[in-house]
């Protein structure tokens, strides 16, 4: 077995968590509270990876980042970012990929707490920032492991946008699920077998955590 | 002293209702918002405590502009140093007594009045608690501490103590009385018990459908000026029989139950759940210590 696109899936999956975890509350925060005109906008938007076939964000993100549009060569000429076949693009199509499932949990875990917790933390002085990381967040523990947990098992899940935007090249961006459909096509079933078998487990491990923790079974063993 | 002047246009279930107050309050007074559920006190709590943005108006708390329409002021809840207890009491669920009371000091050196606090409400058990180990009774006296611990300027109190037995009730205005007392904080007590408003308030604002029915000292406010007896007390209608040519109103008083000989004319005029003054002029009454 060859360890490199298990690593490479773990690697993307842990990036993409920590890039969203920073991008999606402050998103799902704003959705939670905001009366703006533009919220079902934007809902639908973070929303849309969830119903879009993954190959559809995946061609336009190709198309975007592709040094023959304008996107993609501004990137290359100012940033020197190639995007294309490149492990930072995917990073950035699983951030897109899997805002859902990190926005989400924590927008209506904001929304289902009491709106008087946070303003009774208002007047008692304290910033907003104060009150969310020190009030808020704390109370809606499980809403923060289902989104943690949701975008890290998802991105290891990823297929169609790694293989548009990606393609399968070894080290870079041929992450398990690639390696897996490659094994295949090259006729090879037993590595195919064990890499599906190892992403299986891992998964399955990974959600019954999720769901002992939420339904308070840990806490039931432990005491 | 406070003044208040406040417009704004609520959605009431059955329809809209104009929210219109002006009123003033003396320095380190305690006065009560009384009225019916529905009649506006809440949303005029909300608005003096910048959660609920009023259409018009102003609000000035001893120079200090809070809210002026005309002017674009509006300060946000955090500046306007107001202690607000809350009908739920919005106690954090992750933080135990002790870190309640510390996470709303302003200044971490002020450590002392952490212990001040804990003893005036009597917390001394209850520090390492968190709210859901507490009774309701108990989680109101933290959610008073809490607020108290960030030396407040106004005291806002949203029907405190509605969800209370009735032995615990009283307790808790003996906290409210004696807080008030050594802290001489400017407090807003809401409530809908009139029992509450004689025993807590000096002066009383009666909301009816967002106006001002009427304002002054309770006694006078409850009374409507008529009754002059030497012996009053208030309760409400349970019932009402009429027993050969007079009828017999029964009527709780506290917690016992005191009936009253009533005209039929005066009868008539009467149904269950009313609030009413039971007063005499014609004797002494005698008064035996029981304990």
């Amino acid at each position: 077995m060859i360890w490199e696109p298990i690593i490479l899936t773990f690697k993307l999956a842990l990036i993409t968590t920590l890039a969203l975890i920073v991008i999606g509350l402050p998103l799902a925060y704003w959705l939670s509270e905001t009366r703006s005109r533009i919220k079902p906008v934007v809902e639908t938007l973070v929303s849309m990876p969830l119903v879009l076939p993954p190959t559809v964000l995946g061609f336009y993100l190709l198309v975007a980042f592709s040094p023959s549009y304008a996107l993609g060569r501004w990137l290359d000429e100012h940033l020197n970012l190639q995007l294309v076949f490149t492990f930072e693009g995917l990073v950035i199509a699983s951030v897109i990929y899997s805002l859902p499932f990190m926005v989400q949990p924590l927008q209506s875990g904001l929304s289902n707490l009491p709106p008087s917790l946070k303003e009774a933390s208002y007047l008692l002085g304290k910033s907003k920032a104060t009150t969310l990381f020190r009030v808020l967040l704390p109370n809606m523990k499980s809403s923060l492991l289902t989104g943690l947990v949701l975008t890290f098992a998802h991105t290891i899940g990823e297929f169609g946008v790694v293989l548009m935007i990606g393609g399968n090249i070894p080290g870079r961006t041929k992450v398990a699920s690639i390696a897996i459909y490659d094994e295949v096509e090259s006729l090879n079933y037993g590595l195919a077998n064990t890499y599906s078998l190892f992403l299986f487990v891992v998964t399955f491990v990974i959600l019954l955590v999720v769901y002992l923790f939420n339904g308070g079974y840990l806490k039931k063993m432990v005491s | 002293m406070m003044t208040v002047k406040l417009h704004r246009t609520l959605e009431a279930p059955q329809g809209p209702m104009s929210l219109e107050v002006d009123f003033e309050i003396p320095p380190g007074q305690l006065i009560t918002l009384y009225g019916e559920s529905g009649a506006g006190k809440t949303s005029v709590l909300r608005m003096l405590s910048g959660l609920m943005l009023p259409d018009y108006g102003c609000i000035t708390f001893d120079q200090d502009i809070w809210f002026d329409s005309e002017k674009k002021i509006n300060k946000r809840p955090q500046e306007r140093n107001i202690g607000y207890v809350f009908q739920d009491y919005a106690l954090f669920p992750n933080m135990t007594v002790d870190e309640q009371i510390r996470f709303s000091l302003k200044n971490k050196s002020e450590k002392n009045i952490i212990s001040e606090l804990i003893d005036v409400l009597e917390l001394g058990n209850l520090r390492h608690r968190t709210p859901v180990m507490l009774s309701g009774g108990q989680q109101q006296r933290v959610a008073l501490a809490r607020v108290l611990a960030c030396k407040p300027h106004l005291l806002l109190l949203d029907e405190p103590l509605s969800a209370l037995g009735f032995n615990m009730r009283q307790r808790l205005q003996d906290y409210i009385i004696s807080i008030q007392h050594k802290y001489k904080l400017t407090t807003i007590l809401v409530s809908h018990d009139v029992g509450e408003v004689y025993r807590l308030s000096q002066s009383v604002i009666w909301l009816e459908d967002g106006k001002i029915k009427d304002q002054g000292d309770p006694k006078s406010v409850f009374s409507h000026k008529q009754t002059s007896g030497n012996f009053q007390l208030l309760g409400e209608v349970l019932r009402i029989e009429k027993a050969d040519v007079i009828y017999i109103t029964t009527v709780l008083i506290g917690n016992s139950l005191v009936k009253v000989v009533t005209e039929e004319s005066e009868a008539i005029k009467l149904k269950a759940g009313d609030k009413v003054l039971v007063a005499s002029k014609a004797f002494y009454p005698i008064i035996q210590q029981v304990e």
